[in-house]
């Protein structure tokens, strides 16, 4: 259950950092609701207290006031240096990172995250994470520029190519929320959407324990289901037959295929691997070269898992 | 209102020489100002299309009309088109060039040779724009970001050509603006006697010839990196993508004030003309155009604040920034205090203006919120950014450029409009305007980030009201299209001053002569002394 939905303005807070800026936008929100008031108030009065009654004549000459002048300018501007001290204040916190917390290095590229644990654990697309414990994010881009959006947590920051990008929040509830790519990065941007998974810190342990290959009893085609959307395959694979970036996987296997340069090939155990890992080395006919390789992204067992999976798929 | 019937002169800069020659080679301002209207309208009416296809797509997440490269190329064109071919010459190339010379009691503006060229800039920088789109069109975002504007397989060269060049003829107005406001007033129009658009004119020529450069120097910048391989922008080559976003923003942020300042200069005539009341603090909103276009420089660093730039550059520019929102705070409480006391009609210019005050405050609250460090950090990139840009550039600069076309219609065409229907229009886009973009200041609160061409399901309701809003907001200008063209041909004469105003464009005919005034016009009295003259509306 994605839970985002907070109230009609702000989604519901998840981390430590969302509360305080929570508070900060609703002191400038009903700021705002005021000025407005007297803005629109003064308008609407003067319209109708001072509408034109039959020819014009000459009007007052008030052509200035000096009190209520220095009155409209200084008033503003204390009110906008306590809300840039309170939310320098704020921003600053976003990149202070906490001494005891723990590293997941990510990394973004079109058009999916990848997430790399210290314990040697990968995951794509699904963030997942213990509550209550401060996680620092160190991220780098291997293409464009991305951007890395947690709407729950109030956190942002861009994803550079030639640099890490270091971010930090403290997850504050389990659940599971909308992980958004925000800068715009081409034609799958609007799908570079992923999650972030707050489980318990018991919970997480045990994620990590299983994650590195299939549950105990799971046959290897439904593990290699399991991975078609973890590692975001389906991004661009349909499995309904209907053509996306890359072909559809419906009845791939054992298909004959024509590639880009003409040639034919019957799509085996071997031509899925290398497209896994080589991917714009024989591209079929009719699609761009795009696909990113998953060399060290996949492990042996993992592709083993897909290819069965991809047998299924008729 | 008038006791006797007015008539549309026989001779004017309209009909007077004839022939399609003699426009094409003109070189009076009033001329040369209609045919970058002519454009300008032909620009907007292709954006605002390719608009309505944009949020027609968004009604659902799934595929409408086009797939996800088409809505990329499409939201793109809307941008570029929007910014580069309508907004940034809508005010001072077609109405500023109309009107300034009027205004100040000219003949023309100081180099009418130059101000042809100038339209005819703005025709190749157009051009250029058509053939990228012909050629496959751009996906880049108006805003070019690197490395995705170097590696994209899309026409971005010609595009960014086309930019560069329609630069050139921004430049050549605001330096032709300059010198015509410095030498060519009519005697007696002291500094402090000229109408509030001229000193708004006048700071946007400042911000034309200071910031353009920097664009220009930017395109050639990414135009090398491309063809000679010069890593400047691109981290595979040795670059930095964040330089990129300095330099286009230094220019960027500076051209939103070259958007909005003229804008504000119509706002201020129109305020005090339909409340006849004489401007109040004339030099506050004088000084504080200049006070803008100096700050504007300052704070580009605020479009970057999660884009990898010091934590200290961002604490300064977010500090700056709210600098540059107290002007446009004072500004928005002369206009209302020049109310007090007035004689106020609701006629159509006004009614503009009304729905700008309303609107531009929005926008401006909403740049307070974005202006602040950590809110803006959850608020960036979202849909809030497209509400905000859309309340300042089209609730503030396109209700002020429509508030002038209704204030000035009848001084460029001797004709008057339909009022009821001008009314019905007003409305029709105030409300459409607001349900389509108040609905995305909840969507990007929500998180809803932009440039999607899908999204997740939760966002689709306010989608489809923004959607229905856009259909709402074309019937207004799709009516306000038929009257105003209507008037042109069968609207009743307006005389040279229909709404009784006391600058001097008021007092030449309507349309005025092709020399402007019969004999050299003095600035008898100020062009706001409402307190001492009234002027019999001629309409």
């Amino acid at each position: 259950v994605i839970d985002t939905l907070g109230t009609a303005w702000m989604p519901a807070p998840a981390s430590t950092m969302a509360p305080d800026i929570d508070s900060l936008y609703y002191f400038i929100y009903w700021l705002s609701i005021i000025f407005f008031a007297i803005v629109v108030g003064a308008t609407a009065f003067f319209i109708v207290r001072y509408r034109r009654r039959g020819a014009a004549t000459t009007t007052s000459g008030v052509d200035h006031n000096l009190t209520l002048e220095i009155v409209w300018t200084a008033i503003p501007t204390i009110l906008v240096m306590i809300i840039f001290v309170w939310g320098a204040k704020d921003f600053v916190r976003f990149y202070v990172v906490p001494a005891h917390s723990m590293q997941i290095n990510v990394t973004a590229q079109k058009w999916f995250f990848t997430f790399d644990y210290p314990e040697g654990v990968n995951a794509v697309n699904e963030l997942v994470v213990p509550v209550d414990k401060p996680v620092k994010l160190l991220m780098s881009s291997k293409d464009v520029i991305h951007s890395f959006f947690v709407p729950n947590f109030r956190i942002k920051s861009d994803i550079l190519p030639n640099r890490y990008q270091i971010i930090w929040f403290e997850a504050t509830r389990v659940g599971s929320f909308n992980l958004f790519c925000t800068q715009y990065c081409g034609k799958g941007h609007s799908e570079m959407i992923g999650k972030v998974i707050v489980k318990t810190q018991q919970e997480y342990q045990d994620w990590i324990d299983q994650a590195s290959g299939p549950v105990g009893g799971e046959s290897m085609a439904d593990y290699g289901r399991k991975l078609y959307t973890s590692r975001a395959c389906n991004t661009c694979h349909s499995l309904d037959g209907a053509p996306n970036t890359g072909p559809t996987f419906k009845g791939v296997f054992g298909r004959t295929e024509t590639m880009a340069d003409g040639s034919t090939i019957v799509v085996d155990e071997n031509y899925i691997r290398e497209s896994m890992l080589e991917p714009t080395k024989k591209v079929v006919s009719g699609f761009q070269p795009v696909m990113p390789t998953y060399q060290g992204i996949l492990k042996q067992q993992q592709i083993d898992a897909l290819i069965e999976f991809l047998k299924t798929v008729q | 209102m008038s006791d006797t019937a007015q008539t549309v002169p026989t001779q004017s800069y309209l009909n007077h020489p004839k022939g399609l020659w003699t426009w094409l080679s003109t070189r009076d301002h009033k001329r040369i100002g209609l045919m970058y209207m002519y454009l300008i309208m032909t620009a907007f009416f292709a954006a605002g299309v390719l608009a309505l296809l944009v949020r027609f797509e968004l009604l659902t997440p799934g595929r409408e009309l086009m797939g996800a490269d088409m809505y990329n190329k499409m939201f793109t064109l809307h941008g570029a088109i929007m910014i580069f071919l309508f907004i940034i010459p809508s005010i001072p190339a077609a109405l500023g060039n109309i009107i300034l010379p009027l205004m100040i009691g000219a003949r023309d503006v100081a180099f009418p040779r130059l101000n042809l060229m100038s339209w005819y800039l703005y025709i190749i920088g157009a051009l250029f724009m058509l053939f990228s789109i012909i050629t496959g069109a751009v996906d880049t975002g108006w805003t070019f970001y690197t490395p995705y504007s170097t590696t994209t397989s899309t026409s971005v060269i010609s595009t960014a050509m086309g930019v560069f060049i329609l630069g050139f003829s921004s430049i050549f107005t605001g330096l032709n603006f300059i010198v015509t406001i410095h030498k060519l007033r009519a005697p007696g129009m002291t500094w402090f006697k000229m109408p509030l658009f001229v000193w708004a004119l006048y700071a946007t020529a400042i911000l034309q010839v200071l910031a353009t450069p920097v664009i220009g120097i930017t395109l050639v910048l990414l135009a090398a990196e491309r063809f000679a391989g010069i890593g400047i922008f691109d981290p595979a080559m040795g670059g930095d993508p964040v330089l990129f976003q300095h330099f286009f923003w230094f220019y960027s942020h500076p051209a939103v004030y070259i958007m909005i300042l003229p804008g504000m200069g119509i706002i201020s005539e129109i305020i005090s003309i339909f409340s006849h009341k004489k401007i109040f603090g004339y030099r506050a909103i004088a000084y504080s155009s200049l006070g803008i276009a100096f700050t504007s420089f300052l704070v580009w660093g605020h479009h970057m604040f999660v884009s990898g730039q010091s934590e200290l550059a961002a604490i300064i520019f977010s500090f700056l920034t709210f600098f540059v929102g107290i002007p446009s705070g004072i500004k928005t409480f002369n206009w209302i205090a020049t109310m007090y006391k007035g004689q106020i009609s609701l006629k159509a210019p006004m009614l503009y203006a009304i729905s700008f005050l309303i609107l531009f405050s929005i926008g401006g609250f909403t740049g307070i919120m974005l202006g602040t460090l950590s809110v803006d950090v959850h608020l960036h990139d979202t849909y809030f950014v497209v509400s905000h840009f859309h309340y300042v550039m089209m609730g503030g600069t396109v209700m002020a450029l429509l508030g002038g076309l209704h204030l000035w219609w009848p001084k460029i065409w001797g004709r008057m409009y339909n009022e009821t229907l001008a009314a019905i229009s007003a409305v029709l886009i105030f409300i459409g305007f607001n349900a389509t973009f108040f609905t995305q200041f909840f969507l990007g609160t929500q998180g809803m980030p932009r440039r999607y061409y899908t999204y997740v399901e939760q966002y689709q309701p306010l989608h489809a009201m923004s959607t229905h809003g856009s259909w709402v907001m074309a019937i207004g200008f799709l009516l306000m299209g038929y009257y105003l063209i209507h008037a042109i041909f069968k609207g009743k004469p307006a005389g040279p001053n229909p709404w009784g105003a006391l600058s001097l464009e008021w007092t030449t005919a309507s349309p005025p002569p092709t020399e402007n005034f019969d004999k050299q016009p003095l600035a008898e009295h100020g062009p706001y002394d409402y307190d001492q003259v009234v002027a019999k509306p001629t309409a």
